[in-house]
């Protein structure tokens, strides 16, 4: 939904025209009693515990007592950036970005514009790719624990009815992970899905009109008119599916619970685990923020490249 | 103007109708998670965290209270085991919305204790209604005591035990003259010897144990074989490690001949343990006590349960853990309720028996010594390892299903397997405890202790 604004060229010169001339005060005002309730809620909700989470994160904060606990200083840090599991949570964090976000863009984008130029029956295609998104985690982990589980599940009984060795998808590291990225293709693929089919429509259809004039098949259509067209689509959806699969802790937790041995356990449930499950909420807040600074870094290395790539496309 | 402001407060007065009637339909709920009290959906609410027959056990004992006192309602909830339920416990107790009794391992005591969220049994009233220290089994109420206040009713004992196939072990000889149990044995070469008289009698294995991917049952049989030779791998609640390392070697040593010797295969799954130990393809099967009702269910299967013998040290040693009642803190919790709480732990504590159906070693004596315990084969086997129990060392970070059990049993999984040396091992446990041990403890074990 961000996309169709997004994609829309016409909302970035309109900026510095309202810039120019001096919006009357009591429009001001309006805009600010307007936006008072959003405000409020991304204060208490967002930039409040943020807040208190630096605060925490530099005393020994338990979660069992009320109170601070005692002042410890950065320490918390430095235990944290030494901390070889905290690492290694890290990586698992990267490693699902690496695995799921690809196949998700692609994907999303091989079945929107197939769902784009299927005459009958569109609107079945669209809500049938998007609607295992709005199942909860909870019950998608669910479902997928039963397709998975040895001897009784779908999966194994159809590798081993096909006569392929079956793979531990619950007990075993590559097992696990093949399974929890296959369950969130599935899950989460409608969402990504959704943006493109808005992009497509935005393409106008003279476009194709031209080509079609000029001689282009449908394959070159998609390749020369639709694919770059959606370029900036492709863009704010790698970097939306990036920052989503950074924040993966639910599928895991669920399906897997970070094992075996803890050889898929995602950062935020290293947070989870020694903030919530060992009490320490101080080193946990530590680690959210380190965690909390990661993702802004590469938030703010992505918009520096779009803006680089557009101030060069302009030149 | 007037008209609008009269249709204003109209709508005002609506909506507030409208809010109070939603909130009086569900009052309870939407009230109590507003105000941040406890809901008062119960006059007794009851936490556990048992599911299978366990949970099964506990759903006839909870009936059994709601028969005897018809006037008191009983809400129970169960949880998931381990970590979830802890986690879920301990919040709820510190942000005042515990419930009245809940279930606690006692080797997750210490740390509960210390954070001040839990009631001493002084103060429960239970002591009135008989509940006293010389009705328990002494090493489960020691183990509920920290810094010399009870702050847990135990309910029950649960030794890590040695399960024998009753056939194969009368082919092996190592049945005693009235067959009711095994030939008296200690030491090493004893215990090395019936694993291998076991495999002479026709066993693919001497024994079997549930070792990959099941680092709390390796913690559990290497902790039994240690502590016979030495005192708990740390100390001063946790702060210091204290490993004795030629007797910690000596343990690995003795653990690794089992499985490179073929007596004890040194991978195998707990649900391949169960398939070899069920079909006789393997003597001893080393396990928790509550698998009993498992192997119940195999038709045609002859196994008996006894306490282990001694290993490396002279006396014989069990490693076990105990389920415990106990009374989270809550400071606007009624006389009523407390008592309510009191008359369901005594009444638990009453229907023991039942509980022991599913292996547990019942740690109220009147219930131990009862004809409707001791009837119970192979229970009444090894009410001994009751008595000579050792428990998780005291610290904020062990305990039943703990990072703590993970981290050492996955190094203990190793040297079972062979890809650790003995010496090895012992190095990479030091390695595993120094990263607890150095750890900034959320609680000070000492302070929240004596208050």
């Amino acid at each position: 939904m961000t996309t169709v604004a997004s994609t829309r060229p016409a909302s970035t010169p309109s900026r510095p025209a309202a810039l120019d001339h001096r919006t009357p005060s009591s429009e001001r005002r309006a805009g600010l009693l307007l936006s008072a309730p959003f405000v409020l809620v991304y204060l208490v909700f967002v930039i409040g515990p943020l807040l208190i989470g630096v605060v925490v994160s530099l005393f020994n904060t338990t979660t069992v007592k009320s109170g601070l606990g005692e002042w410890v200083g950065l320490s918390n840090y430095t235990k944290v950036c030494a901390d070889p599991l905290f690492w290694q949570a890290m990586w698992h964090s990267v490693l699902f970005t690496l695995f799921t976000t690809p196949p998700l863009v692609v994907l999303a984008l091989v079945f929107a514009v197939l769902a784009a130029r299927i005459r009958r029956g569109r609107v079945f295609y669209r809500i049938a790719f998007f609607a295992p998104y709005v199942v909860p985690s909870s019950v998608v982990a669910l479902i997928f624990l039963w397709i998975y589980t040895p001897q009784v599940g779908l999966a194994p009984k159809f590798f081993h009815a096909v006569g392929l060795p079956v793979p531990d998808f619950i007990g075993s590291t590559s097992g696990g992970w093949t399974a929890v990225v296959l369950m969130t293709l599935w899950w989460t693929f409608g969402f990504n899905f959704v943006l493109y089919t808005a992009a497509i429509q935005d393409v106008p259809s003279d476009v194709y009109e031209a080509a079609a004039i000029d001689g282009a098949g449908p394959w070159q259509q998609i390749r020369f008119i639709t694919v770059p067209l959606l370029g900036r689509t492709t863009s704010l959806v790698l970097i939306l599916q990036i920052l989503a699969s950074l924040k993966v802790f639910d599928q895991i937790y669920l399906l897997l619970g970070g094992g075996p041995d803890q050889s898929t356990r995602p950062v935020i449930e290293y947070i989870y685990d020694t903030g919530f499950t060992s009490y320490r909420g101080g080193y946990g807040a530590a680690a959210t923020l380190i965690y909390f600074a990661v993702i802004v870094a590469i938030s703010a290395v992505w918009y520096g490249l779009r803006r680089w790539r557009a101030t060069r496309a302009a030149a | 103007m007037g008209r609008a402001m009269a249709r204003r407060r109209f709508l005002a007065l609506g909506g507030g109708l409208a809010l109070t009637g939603g909130l009086s339909a569900c009052a309870s709920p939407v009230v109590s998670g507003l105000t941040g009290a406890q809901p008062n959906t119960a006059d007794v609410l009851f936490w556990n965290l048992f599911t299978g027959g366990d949970g099964a056990n506990m759903v006839l004992m909870e009936d059994a209270f709601r028969k005897a006192h018809p006037g008191v309602s009983l809400e129970a909830t169960i949880l998931s085991w381990g970590n979830p339920y802890y986690t879920k416990l301990a919040l709820a107790t510190a942000s005042g919305t515990p419930p009245d009794v809940g279930i606690a391992h006692l080797s997750r005591l210490p740390l509960l204790a210390a954070s001040g969220l839990l009631e001493p049994v002084a103060d429960t009233g239970v002591t009135e209604l008989g509940v006293t220290p010389d009705r328990f089994t002494p090493a489960a109420w020691r183990k509920a005591t920290v810094d010399g206040t009870v702050y847990a009713v135990p309910l029950d004992t649960h030794p890590f035990v040695l399960f024998y196939d009753v056939d194969l072990a009368r082919k092996a000889g190592l049945l005693n003259a009235a067959g009711d149990g095994l030939k008296p044995m200690s030491g090493k070469e004893a215990f090395l010897d019936a694993l291998k008289a076991m495999k002479d009698a026709g066993a693919q294995y001497g024994a079997v144990m549930s070792i990959t991917a099941d680092p709390s049952t390796a913690w559990r049989c290497f902790s039994m074989v240690y502590s016979g030779l030495a005192g708990p791998v740390v100390s001063d609640s946790g702060t210091r490690v204290t490993i004795d390392d030629a007797a910690m070697e000596e343990s690995f040593a003795f653990l690794r001949s089992l499985t490179s010797g073929g007596l004890m295969p040194g991978s195998l799954t707990g649900a391949g343990a169960n398939a070899l130990f069920s079909t006789g393809k393997a003597g001893f099967l080393f396990d928790g006590e509550w698998q009993i009702p498992a192997y119940r269910l195999v038709k045609g299967f002859h196994f008996n349960v006894v306490p282990f013998p001694a290993l490396l040290g002279p006396k014989p040693v069990a490693y076990a853990d105990s389920h415990a009642l106990v009374v989270p803190r809550n400071s606007g919790r009624s006389a009523g309720r407390t008592h309510n709480a009191a008359l369901l732990i005594k009444s638990l504590l009453d229907d023991s028996a039942v509980w022991a159906q599913g292996g547990h070693v019942p740690a109220w004596l009147p219930t131990q010594r009862s004809r409707a315990f001791l009837d119970q084969s192979p229970q009444r086997n090894y009410v001994q390892a009751a008595f000579s129990a050792v428990y998780d060392p005291v610290a904020w970070y062990t305990g039943a299903g703990s990072d703590f059990q993970n981290t050492v049993g996955a190094t203990i999984i190793e040297v079972l397997a062979g890809r650790l040396t003995p010496k090895g091992g012992v190095a990479a446990m030091r390695a595993d405890l120094k990263r607890y041990t150095t750890a900034r403890p959320p609680v000070t074990m000492k302070e929240g202790a004596t208050r």
